[in-house]
């Protein structure tokens, strides 16, 4: 089981659940986990092409997956995945 | 930066600084590199009041403050730099006089302008370091690539609802190393309307004042080199869980601004870049003066309204009412043989009404009515328009 921590832009789209226990081999599996079950998720999560969005950084406990495997880095039990969105707001 | 070292205090700077002087690994030399530097503060909202508030009171010798708003009422749930006495000020204007209020001994310079590809450059370059606090992507992309271009520190920090982001861009460390930008971080904006701003999703009122306060915090580190700046980090804030968690960033060959084969080298258009200025294909226009030219020559034409039935109520010029979003499923209304005049409040609609039915059934009969019923009104009807 890893644990996916939806940032607060995106928790609409998940009930408001703020984290969600998923049991997924990989990265690229958790997200497709989690657009299966909040369908209105997957856009905000995937271009038109199938790609993760590049507005959206995912990390892995600190480290960012464009550093690891990107969508194939594997997910152990316990893994904390953090989806954070570009946010732009200062005023 | 000019030599701090020949930086000299009054008596009555020592004392307002004498618990910054009395800190060991701070002390005097620290103090006096504050008073040498020069911060350009982007931005004079939530993030930039708590920001301007601390640094002009650490003492920063020079502060420039850029923003183009004038105070508002719905500003003050979170923009502690004002006050009611303020609303209706510009902001920049408003921002001086509060921070010259708190300290005399500094320098406070304005620009009651909107940041963009013209000036930034002009306006970025004398200063030091940068402390962004804007509130769009376009521009966080503009001042981003303009510290890139000019080599200037850029402490970021940005906003959303309970939830906060802090992190040093393009920062020089003493060995020499270049950290990342915003654009190694976020390559390309959302598209619009997929994340929402503040002033569209709100923001907890204290939450700038955090999150401005950490932003101030890592911009009085890059200039005293006291402590690690938040370089090759990226910081979040959740304040309502209360979590934290600080992430590692680093440099990307692909940044199309400092990478292995830089795209970008000088500022772009921004707008374009995030995608906000779609380019729209234009429509046959026709103006009132032209319209009632054509009731004088007894030209057959159709008068079709795409606004709304209340505001059809409200004033009409006796055309038919088809709103626009019922336009596509009305189309056999509209005729094929003559001019059909399309209008709607303002000219905005009418001229997306147009589109789709060109796109969708071919019409090359349709003119759009330009400045709509208002322009109409005031030509035609100048007694009806005031109303």
């Amino acid at each position: 089981m890893a644990t996916v921590i939806i940032p607060t832009p995106l928790r609409k789209f998940t009930n408001n659940t703020a984290k969600l226990d998923i049991s997924a081999g990989t990265v690229e599996e958790a997200l497709l986990d989690l657009s299966a079950n909040y369908p209105d998720l997957k856009k905000h999560l995937f271009d038109e092409g199938g790609q993760i969005r590049t507005f959206l950084n995912i990390f892995i406990g600190e480290d960012d997956i464009r550093d690891l495997q990107e969508g194939k880095t594997p997910l152990q039990p316990g893994t904390v995945v953090s989806i954070v969105p570009a946010i732009a707001g200062g005023v | 930066m000019p030599s701090h070292k020949e930086i000299q205090f009054s008596k009555p700077e020592l004392a307002r600084y004498n618990r910054h002087i009395i800190i060991p690994e701070f002390g005097l030399e620290a103090q006096q590199k504050l008073k040498a530097a020069k911060v350009l503060v982007i931005g004079s909202g939530g993030l930039g009041s708590p920001v301007l508030l601390y640094l002009a009171a650490a003492g920063v010798g020079t502060i420039g403050i850029v923003d183009f708003d004038r105070v508002d009422d719905s500003n003050l749930q979170r923009q502690v730099l004002f006050g009611v006495e303020s609303v209706g000020q510009p902001k920049v204007e408003a921002a001086k006089r509060r921070l010259e209020a708190l300290n005399p001994h500094i320098e406070i310079k304005v620009y009651d302008t909107l940041i963009n590809s013209q000036n930034a450059l002009d306006i970025i370059k004398d200063y030091d370091v940068v402390a962004d606090g804007t509130d769009n992507f376009p521009t966080r992309y503009l001042v981003n690539d303009a510290c890139v271009l000019l080599g200037k520190t850029n402490v970021y920090a940005s906003i959303f609802q309970f939830e906060g982001q802090v992190s040093v861009f393009n920062y020089r460390n003493a060995a020499g190393e270049l950290g990342p930008n915003y654009r190694d971080l976020y390559p390309t904006p959302p598209p619009p309307g997929l994340v929402p701003s503040c002033a569209e999703g709100g923001v907890l009122g204290v939450l700038p004042g955090i999150i401005g306060s950490m932003q101030a915090s890592e911009v009085i580190k890059v200039i005293t080199g006291v402590g690690e700046p938040l370089s090759g980090r990226f910081f979040i804030f959740d304040a309502l869980n209360f979590e934290t968690r600080t992430f590692k960033i680093k440099r990307r060959d692909d940044n199309p601004i400092n990478g292995k084969n830089p795209t970008i080298t000088q500022l772009i258009d921004y707008e374009m870049f995030c995608g906000m200025k779609v380019v729209e294909r234009s429509v046959k226009e026709i103006t009132v003066q032209e319209f009632l030219q054509w009731q004088t020559l007894g030209e057959k034409y159709q008068l079709i309204d795409v606004r709304e039935p209340h505001e059809y109520e409200a004033a009409n010029i006796g055309a038919e009412l088809i709103p626009l979003a019922t336009v596509a499923a009305n189309a056999a209304r509209f005729e094929k043989d003559v001019k059909v005049v399309v209008h709607c409040r303002s000219g905005v609609r009418s001229a997306k009404a147009i589109r789709e039915l060109e796109d969708k059934f071919g019409f090359d009969n349709l003119y759009n009515l330009k400045g709509g019923i208002l322009a109409y009104l005031e030509e035609a009807q100048p007694e009806l328009a005031k109303s």
